[in-house]
């Protein structure tokens, strides 16, 4: 398995925002999490690459596992960790910086600096983002000259260019129109080749086009998670069933 | 009800424009009588040359060269440590209660009359340290008085960047120290310059810090090293305005020594307008 949790609870000060998660996420596949708004998804995959440390007074317990090493023993690196498993958030966030320097970025600051390299990565990681024919000719413009949706490629690009083996996306794709939305989606499809994908998503339609597994929560608490055939189908329990049906959320 | 409505927020803001233009009238006022009494003393003599005749002639090249020593020996010692303390006050400082005393004591440190600092800077640097009447006792004096200022806007700078730029850079591997390099520093920069040209404007016109510490009466040639003493535009205003030889002889030369004043004020503001702009440029490339 990618990635393991195992019995996580998630702590914001008093209040219990995850409680008692398992899941096991298989490498190259699709996983998308799902379910209503404070449910705890995204709070969850911010463990993945311990973003969650950034926020103070928290508490966790259990463990997180990726490729069965525990993540939040003293003995890892955060940023060893972070190089490996890669985020793409919310909003479109690239730096004040050319397109270029963008994807140079995670390169540069884990202490690459062969400059023929760097380039070479930086074209690979815009073709393998689907940007590289849109961007090519000005890789050195403003980032902020882009579109949203390229914008959110570029982002994808940045992420892959420190060759990680695992993404997380968090709703990625929410803050664009619906042909950025479809080309991410189209992205989506062809990264997981290569890399094992966790997505969170409002939207249960782009989960159920794009994953190959999908988690639900609710109140902080795993549901279901089952392969999203079966859950969008045929779900067991029936808090999923009024969720995906649009009863309830 | 609604006509009264409508003329209660007619009158209130004509009151308000006035009292902008009163405002406004009041600067270009100050303004146009130090310019007016001012521009006819100024030469290309009274720039480069020094006092003469007991400060009622002559020039005033050596105050104009110690406030540019002061201003100069004030933020290499400000600005490094000010910005560092609020890099960490900002970005690192994990304890909110440690962080608010910290905070506190820069802004009373803020609220502190100069006259006291430079008390402070004399009994310190020029006693203790036995620095003597000297640039560097001016300008560290100067450099504690500003130090609140740079220490605040950085804050304040580093406070305006989105969080979604630093959980970027942390996400692809980068530690705090190069996210704050690379990333935070850089889009904070054209804010801090902000702060940097308040600090300028108050170094430049300080009297009381400098008073104690480095300020000479008159000295026949320039300071040959940080611990000369130096004679410096506000203090020279001061001694002319009030204690020269003949007051009212040398009144014309007051008012072009505070036209030199503010006129280096406003240059410096000028210059470190364009270089914000400049940098603010370069951020959104």
């Amino acid at each position: 398995m990618m990635i393991e949790a195992k019995n996580i609870n998630f702590y914001y000060g008093n209040f219990h925002a995850l409680k008692g998660i398992n899941i096991a996420i298989p490498a190259n596949t699709v996983t998308a999490l799902i379910g209503p708004s404070g449910c705890g998804k995204s709070t969850f995959l911010r463990l993945f690459n311990r973003m969650n440390d950034t926020i103070q007074n928290t508490k966790l317990t259990g463990e997180c596992l990726v490729n069965g090493q525990n993540i939040y023993d003293k003995t890892v690196q955060v940023d060893d960790l972070r190089k490996n498993v890669g985020m793409v958030f919310q909003k479109p966030n690239p730096f004040p910086k050319s397109i270029f320097e963008n994807v140079a970025y995670g390169l540069k600051v884990n202490g690459i600096s062969d400059k023929k390299y760097i380039a070479e990565r930086v074209e690979q990681s815009l073709i393998a983002a689907a940007l590289w024919n849109e961007v090519k000719d000005k890789l050195h413009q403003s980032a902020f000259a882009l579109s949203g949706g390229q914008q959110q490629r570029l982002c994808i690009a940045r992420a892959l260019a420190i060759s990680p083996s695992i993404l997380l996306m968090d709703e990625p794709a929410s803050a664009l129109d619906p042909i950025s939305t479809s080309k991410i989606e189209e992205l989506i499809h062809e990264l997981k080749e290569k890399y094992t994908i966790v997505i969170v998503t409002h939207n249960m339609q782009q989960a159920a086009r794009v994953s190959n597994k999908t988690g639900f929560f609710m109140y902080g608490e795993l549901i279901e998670y089952s392969d999203t055939k079966k859950m969008f189908l045929n779900p067991e329990n029936i808090q999923t069933q009024n969720y995906i049906t649009g009863r309830f959320g | 009800m609604i006509r009264s409505k409508n003329i209660q927020q007619k009158i209130a803001f004509h009151i308000f424009r006035l009292l902008s233009f009163g405002i406004l009238g009041i600067l270009v006022w100050i303004l146009g009588f130090i310019i007016y009494n001012g521009i006819q003393v100024i030469s290309w003599e009274f720039i480069t040359s020094y006092p003469k005749e007991g400060m009622t002639e002559g020039g005033i090249f050596p105050a104009i060269i110690g406030t540019i020593y002061l201003v100069i020996g004030s933020m290499i010692f400000a600005v490094p440590l000010g910005i560092m303390s609020a890099i960490y006050i900002s970005e690192y400082a994990s304890n909110q209660k440690w962080v608010r005393f910290i905070r506190i004591m820069t802004n009373n440190l803020a609220s502190i009359p100069s006259i006291v600092f430079g008390l402070f800077g004399m009994a310190l640097f020029v006693h203790t340290f036995g620095f003597g009447d000297s640039i560097l006792a001016g300008s560290l004096t100067l450099g504690i008085l500003i130090i609140p200022i740079v220490i605040r806007t950085t804050e304040e700078a580093l406070k305006a960047v989105p969080e979604s730029y630093r959980l970027g850079s942390f996400a692809l591997g980068a530690t705090k120290l190069q996210t704050i390099k690379n990333v935070v520093f850089p889009i904070a920069f054209p804010n801090i310059m902000t702060g940097l040209i308040l600090s300028v404007g108050r170094v430049s016109g300080e009297t009381a810090p400098i008073l104690f510490t480095v300020a000479a009466y008159f000295l026949p040639k320039l300071p040959q090293s940080i611990f000369d003493q130096a004679m410096a535009l506000p203090y020279h205003l001061y001694v002319i305005a009030t204690s020269g030889t003949d007051i009212e002889a040398s009144k014309p030369i007051a008012y072009g020594t505070a036209f030199v004043l503010i006129s280096i004020v406003l240059t410096i503001n000028l210059l470190a307008g364009w270089i914000r702009r400049y940098f603010e440029k370069q951020n959104s490339i």
